[in-house]
């Protein structure tokens, strides 16, 4: 019976064409515009999850901030007293984190940047980003050494003045011999003064290291990073061994808001309930990640609604369509009763028809708006596609549309009184 | 639920008054306490002008609607108490309709059409094909089987009309004018065929039409006037 009743409604849609078409149309727009957006979404979340991923999703970050009181005025420029030395991070704090909360954390990563400088040589040139990072700090940054070794913890103690460069600025400054590269010297000059590095590995450099400095950039002029020793760092910059932020990195399986907590709470309790102006905050990647991840979906959800109302229209313009359907077909319906359809018979067979229509309306809208969802994400620069999920639930969600939108036009053919459906002119 | 008892009589009707708007200032009395016999395997015509109550009897009998007053047995049921849907079931196995205008369903080929009663009655596609088959060529439509309604001539429409009709073996054959639309010679021998069935097949028909000429042949003709029969006699050829 169910058969029957597709066969029919197809037969029904296609000795009306451009009447079916037209009327498919609006659901074909509804859908494709929730199904874009959803893809164009789904491409900016990726991209944006993508970037923040990169940055660590174990790490929390802890940085010293200007103490905020209750009735703090955001608006009023008060004068906050520049950081003095008691208000930074000592090496004493950061011990005594390691040491407190040992078992729960992987290490404290710190890390300096030296600055981003121009290496020359003759016609040779590359640009470096220098950055001195403690052993944590160095394994966090996750590289992949492919010739040499990395920075030793002796060479870190003794503030040595070793380098670790990127396999890009070896094929720009020597050639592209990495294992030849080892034990050349990298001369950079910063602010006047003049550095002397020896190489003691070459890292492959890839766009997803979260060194962004290169996009857009051709080939040669990447900025990439190069790693020395963080204790070379501060003293070549002549800083002191203090700091106002640093990643904590989180054991996995541990809850990273709780414990970003705890370290907050820690460190003001322990060493801030006395300073006037300075505090710690510390906050987690992850959790900002989760609040980011919610705050995009609904973004995609609101304007997917949005698309949901030409959808609506797409709807109305089907109900319209099978209630005119229905007056033309008004003597058909007589005889299918005299012949012995009952009125669930005939409201099934309209129903089915509308279904039909949304039905194919609502995958030809899945696959439009997957093309150009794919199309616009990929002209602002993501790739993305609308979840599988979200394309099921627009194909059911469409049929359900059907079943809505035809009810009505079919339970009004359903109870036409026979004796007026046959002799209707 | 209904009463059955051995038919001898397919239609049994006593006192049927159809009235409209009952209650309004415009209650109007159409029927006026029709009684009403048909025998199984009878052929019987209902003569009337315009205006005589033919189609609200006709109606009446088809189950497209019901009398205001009086009882109807259709083949020994009770008709008057069933329900819309059992009525749909009871016209769809027990009355076989021929209208005027063949009402054929547009854009879906004869052979469809005369399967439609049994896809009502829930038979098998095979079932249906075969039968439908065998319907269409006893009306001498099988070489139409897969034309459409636009691509048949008016008779070639009543023809299948009629297979469509007979497909669920059906109680009785309501024809309404089934001969109104055509020519002579097509009306001619669409009447030849629904005398076929009846002498070969001994299928019951109730004939309604305003021809006195073709009521003629019928084995016995009912005439209605202003909403109750007016005179009874017998066909010319049984007469004797």
């Amino acid at each position: 019976m169910l058969l029957e009743n597709v066969m029919l409604a197809l037969t029904g849609l296609l000795a009306n064409k451009m009447r079916t078409f037209l009327t498919m149309l609006g659901i074909i727009i509804g859908i494709a515009s929730v199904i874009g957006i959803m893809t164009v979404g789904d491409a900016m979340n990726k991209s944006v999850m993508g970037s923040m991923g990169d940055m660590g999703v174990n790490n929390i970050t802890v940085f010293v901030t200007q103490k905020m009181d209750d009735d703090y005025n955001f608006e009023s420029e008060e004068y906050v007293r520049d950081m003095k030395d008691k208000d930074y991070f000592s090496e004493e704090m950061i011990q005594d984190i390691s040491g407190h909360f040992a078992g729960r954390i992987e290490g404290v990563a710190l890390k300096k940047s030296a600055g981003e400088v121009k290496i020359e040589d003759g016609k040779k040139y590359a640009n470096i980003n220098l950055e001195g990072d403690n052993s944590v700090a160095f394994s966090q940054a996750g590289l992949k050494i492919i010739a040499g070794r990395g920075i030793t913890k002796s060479e870190q103690h003794d503030a040595r003045k070793v380098i670790v460069v990127s396999d890009r600025y070896v094929d720009n400054m020597l050639g592209g011999d990495t294992q030849g590269a080892l034990g050349k010297n990298v001369e950079a000059v910063i602010g006047n003064k003049y550095y002397e590095y020896t190489i003691v590995g070459v890292y492959e450099y890839s766009e997803s290291s979260g060194q962004s400095q290169g996009a857009g950039k051709s080939r040669k002029d990447v900025r990439t990073n190069a790693y020395i020793p963080l204790r070379t760092a501060l003293i070549q910059l002549r800083e002191k061994n203090q700091y106002d932020e640093m990643e904590v990195i989180a054991k996995s399986g541990e809850d990273q808001g709780i414990l970003s907590n705890e370290i907050q709470n820690y460190l003001n309790q322990k060493y801030y309930k006395d300073n006037d102006a300075y505090e710690s905050y510390a906050y987690s990647m992850k959790e900002e990640i989760k609040s980011m991840e919610s705050m995009l979906n609904t973004q995609t959800y609101a304007f997917a609604a949005i698309g949901a109302i030409s959808l609506l229209v797409g709807g109305i313009g089907v109900m319209n369509i099978m209630i005119v359907s229905i007056t033309e077909r008004t003597r058909e319906i007589g005889t299918r009763k005299a012949l012995g359809a009952t009125n669930g018979c005939i409201r099934l067979q309209f129903i089915t028809e509308a279904v039909v229509v949304c039905l194919i309306g609502g995958i030809l809208g899945v696959i439009v708006g997957e093309v150009f969802g794919m199309i616009a994400s990929k002209m602002m620069g993501y790739s993305g596609t609308a979840s599988p999920g979200g394309i099921i639930f627009c194909v059911m969600f469409s049929m359900a549309f059907g079943v809505f939108f035809g009810y009505y036009p079919a339970n009004k053919a359903a109870k036409l009184n026979p004796i007026e459906a046959l002799r209707y002119e | 639920m209904s009463k059955i008892i051995i038919p001898e009589t397919m239609i049994e009707a006593k006192g049927i008054v159809k009235r409209f708007n009952v209650g309004c200032e415009n209650e109007l009395e159409i029927l006026h306490g029709i009684d009403l016999n048909v025998k199984k395997g009878e052929f019987v015509s209902i003569v009337g002008t315009s205006g005589s109550g033919k189609s609200t009897l006709m109606n009446i009998i088809g189950l497209l609607d019901k009398p205001t007053e009086g009882s109807y047995l259709l083949d020994g049921v009770d008709v008057c108490k069933a329900g819309d849907k059992e009525l749909s079931h009871i016209r769809n196995k027990k009355i076989g309709f021929v209208f005027q205008t063949y009402n054929l369903i547009a854009r879906t080929s004869a052979l469809k059409n005369v399967e439609l009663p049994m896809l009502y009655a829930k038979v098998s596609a095979k079932e249906r094909k075969e039968r439908a088959l065998e319907l269409l060529e006893l009306v001498e439509m099988k070489e139409r089987v897969g034309h459409t309604p636009d691509e048949l001539s008016g008779g070639q429409k009543q023809r299948v009309a009629i297979a469509r009709a007979l497909v669920n073996h059906p109680s009785i054959i309501l024809a309404d004018e089934p001969t109104g639309a055509l020519d002579s010679s097509t009306g001619r021998k669409i009447m030849d065929l629904f005398h076929k069935l009846h002498e070969e097949q001994g299928i019951t028909i109730v004939f309604i039409t305003h021809s006195p000429e073709l009521a003629k042949e019928t084995e016995r003709i009912l005439t209605l006037k202003d909403g109750s029969f007016i005179d009874e006699r017998m066909g010319i050829k049984y007469a004797s």
